[in-house]
């Protein structure tokens, strides 16, 4: 794919905020009705990131009336006005599945808190820790 | 070196050239709706002879594309291509059209030969499979997975009978030498050219790897 980064990176978007798996977020969708456009939004916990590149993907659940609802967005999708991250979360996956057979409490994913330095190693305190992401 | 003709009896105006194909991506079109494309690096090809009824029998322009060392060319090539005005190319094909004449010797073409929305067909070398069975060389359904079939599970079972007639019937479909043959993907559709890289990008799948040398012309069937 190296060939084509050129050609890729004219459809790549830089406004994509930070975030993982285990993260609340905001997504705007823009949705065509008829000839007139309007601006959905679909809040829930990133449960996963796929792919690389221009391809990558996130699922974003949340629970809907007692029903789980998971939608999955492409990464750079023009579709997307814009997505807001509503919370870190504390998690230690990067798939969080288990999530869909958890019901109520024990489907909450505690926040994450960057001030307090990590048990090991000790994360920078104050600044984000690098993400991998 | 590499030839090829399109086989054509009426006389229709053909488009066409060579290119490398470069891989796959995704775009977005104009709905926001992902479109997998192939890129193929379209020219530049240059005509190197261009066919008449009056000397050949047929119109048809030839173009050459690709470079190559000239150590490697031959003398009845390199005449050839002295005899267009153009430094010797690495491959070769022809293309049946009823507007030949409009062709000088020498001329280039690139990518904007197309434009978006036209329909293609695609001309390439499939990627080589080996030695493959009738499951993946003509998509024979096997046999069961239980009910006591004994280590014959992507066998093709019977191939004819006995003692009438004796032998195997001339052309059975058996196991083999699978891919890298001749195939033409037809009425593909040119999602956008790109004129200043001379790339081509074109809606779905095209034969062949990476880097493989790809004909690009215009639709036979279809409007």
């Amino acid at each position: 794919m190296h060939k084509l980064a050129d050609l890729d990176a004219a459809s790549l978007r830089s406004d994509i905020p930070d975030f993982r798996a285990g993260d609340t977020v905001n997504v705007h969708v823009k949705v065509i009705e008829g000839n007139r456009s309007r601006v959905q939004v679909f809040k829930g916990v990133v449960i996963r990131r796929h792919g690389g590149g221009l391809g990558e993907t996130y699922t974003v659940r949340k629970v809907s009336f007692g029903v789980g609802v998971e939608r999955t967005f492409p990464l750079h999708s023009p579709n997307i006005e814009k997505i807001e991250v509503v919370s870190r979360g504390d998690v230690r996956r990067a798939k969080l599945y288990y999530l869909r057979d958890l019901r109520g409490k024990a489907a909450k994913i505690r926040e994450r808190r960057d001030s307090v330095p990590s048990m090991k190693g000790g994360a920078p305190a104050a600044e984000a820790p690098a993400q991998q992401d | 070196m590499t030839t090829a003709t399109t086989a054509s009896t009426t006389a229709r105006t053909v488009k066409g050239v060579l290119g490398e194909k470069l891989g796959m991506t995704q775009v977005w079109d104009a709905e926001n709706r992902l479109v997998p494309v192939t890129v193929i690096k379209a020219g530049p090809a240059v005509v190197t002879q261009v066919r008449a009824v009056e000397t050949d029998g047929y119109d048809a322009v030839q173009i050459a594309f690709g470079a190559i060392d000239p150590r490697k060319v031959t003398q009845p090539l390199k005449g050839h291509f002295a005899k267009a005005g153009v430094t010797p190319r690495r491959h070769v094909a022809e293309l049946r059209t009823a507007d030949a004449a409009d062709y000088e010797l020498g001329q280039e073409i690139t990518a904007e030969t197309f434009e978006g929305g036209q329909k293609v067909d695609v001309t390439g070398t499939t990627k080589g499979k080996g030695f493959a069975g009738v499951m993946k060389r003509h998509g024979f359904s096997g046999v069961g997975a239980s009910h006591g079939a004994h280590r014959n599970h992507r066998k093709p079972g019977s191939i004819g009978g006995c003692a009438t007639p004796g032998r195997v019937f001339k052309g059975l479909r058996m196991a083999g030498r699978m891919g890298g043959e001749r195939q033409t993907t037809p009425n593909l559709t040119v999602h956008a050219v790109d004129a200043e890289k001379g790339l081509l990008l074109i809606k779905g799948a095209v034969p062949g790897p990476r880097g493989g040398v790809v004909l690009v012309r215009t639709a036979a069937k279809g409007a």
